[in-house]
């Protein structure tokens, strides 16, 4: 019997579930080594040749180094793993969080000061909010940072 | 015997951390977030908790994908803060109470719940931001702390009537233990937030407040309130929404006890990427 997902009608949104988690257990993994000082510094002097100590698919590595967060967590990382990569390169939450949206960081900033995002009409697929499919990249630059 | 006195229930937002610890909390984006915290400062100096239960989750630093545990009770005499990647906060270590600790653990497991018993771990924001909020910068916390981690990363999360039931069966544990001891319980995450995909940034004043006026009032009810809603309406890490169940759920007015005293109630708007939300809960003696 298929498991109980209430959440796939959710727009801008991946929950990060057992099969998530099954998808980027290396992903994660990877992203939790660099809590440890010595592994950001080798992380930082040939990136590819780190990752590529880890069990993890080309895509995952080219989303990583691409610094692609949707696509990371598209393919099964989570944003608290992928926090470390943030803090390896210097970023705030602000910052990484804002990443995902297409919105310069100024513009991102703007928006939580002005008291964040809607919910309205960003509750379900299909409805017209900013952070539906349609509406993507959000901002002015349209992603081009 | 020991008694929960009160409960405290707050946001734990990184950034709050190191605002406090880069000395910004005076600067105008902040100086509004940490006023506040004012009342809670003076109220907790006069309260004098021995031990504070402190209800938190660990954002993948002590617990990676190599395990990961519903609810995890710390048992242990001390802790470390953690290295999130920007190095360890400069706060004092945290020192646990290893025989309430244990004892609660014995109480709630044999009561149905089971718990994962944590010796050894370093502890996060989550813990150490409540902490800075409620004591400022002193060179020691002035209590024990016991800390109980919650998974709200990987789905399914606790449910809110599960988180429920446990904060009654701790304070069951509590109270059957035979120390003279002042314990608080404190929830903490929230509020309305979600740091990741197109939908970052997703705050929910009306729904935030609305889960304040009913954590208050009718707790129960709000138990029964779904994971989907809260993700759907308070955004995909608003979930952490739940661990102020297992606080509210260890008050008196529970288990039959006259309604608890509001000394406190705080909502501001933002704190980074999330809605910071503040109640001080005291039982009526």
């Amino acid at each position: 019997m298929a498991l109980n997902k209430p959440y796939l009608d959710l727009p801008g949104t991946t929950i990060f579930d057992a099969e998530q988690s099954r998808k980027g257990y290396w992903l994660n993994q990877f992203c939790m080594s660099l809590m440890k000082a010595d592994n950001r510094a080798r992380f930082k002097a040939d990136e590819r040749a780190y990752l590529d100590e880890w069990a993890m698919s080309e895509e995952q590595k080219q989303a990583v180094l691409d610094r692609d967060l949707n696509r990371c967590i598209a393919l099964g990382g989570n944003i608290y793993f992928l926090a470390k990569i943030g803090a390896t390169d210097g970023k705030s939450f602000q910052q990484m969080a804002g990443s995902m949206t297409g919105m310069t960081e100024e513009e991102y900033r703007d928006m939580m000061l002005g008291g964040g995002r809607s919910a309205e009409g960003n509750r379900y697929l299909g409805e017209d909010g900013d952070a539906q499919p349609q509406h993507q990249p959000q901002g002015k630059s349209k992603g081009s940072n | 015997m020991a008694r929960i006195t009160a409960s405290v229930y707050t946001s734990h937002v990184p950034a709050i951390g190191a605002a406090l610890d880069l000395g910004k909390a005076q600067e105008p984006y902040w100086q509004p977030l940490f006023a506040g915290y004012d009342y809670g400062k003076e109220w907790i100096k006069e309260q004098k908790p021995d031990v504070i239960f402190l209800v938190y989750n660990d954002h993948a630093t002590a617990f990676s994908l190599d395990f990961i545990p519903t609810f995890a009770i710390g048992t242990g005499a001390e802790y470390q803060p953690a290295d999130e990647g920007w190095g360890p906060r400069p706060v004092p270590k945290v020192m646990g109470h290893p025989q309430l600790a244990a004892h609660i653990a014995q109480s709630v497991i044999q009561d149905d719940f089971d718990l994962t018993i944590v010796n050894k771990m370093d502890v996060d924001h989550g813990l150490t931001v409540p902490l800075s909020l409620m004591f400022g910068q002193p060179e020691a916390w002035p209590c024990a702390v016991i800390p109980f981690a919650v998974n709200v990363v990987q789905y399914p999360v606790p449910s809110g009537r599960r988180c429920f039931q446990l904060g009654q069966a701790i304070r069951r544990a509590v109270e059957s233990f035979d120390g003279d001891l002042n314990v608080q319980i404190w929830g903490t995450g929230g509020m309305s937030h979600q740091l990741q995909g197109p939908r970052a940034g997703l705050i929910n004043k009306e729904w935030d407040n609305a889960f304040l006026d009913r954590l208050i009032a009718d707790p129960a009810g709000l138990a029964e309130v779904p994971h989907i809603d809260y993700v759907r309406e308070a955004g995909s890490e608003g979930i952490e929404l739940v661990m102020w169940l297992i606080a509210r759920g260890a008050m008196s007015d529970v288990a039959g006890g006259p309604a608890p005293e509001v000394k406190q109630r705080f909502y501001h708007v933002p704190a980074s990427n999330t809605a910071v939300g503040h109640l001080i809960l005291e039982n009526k003696q």
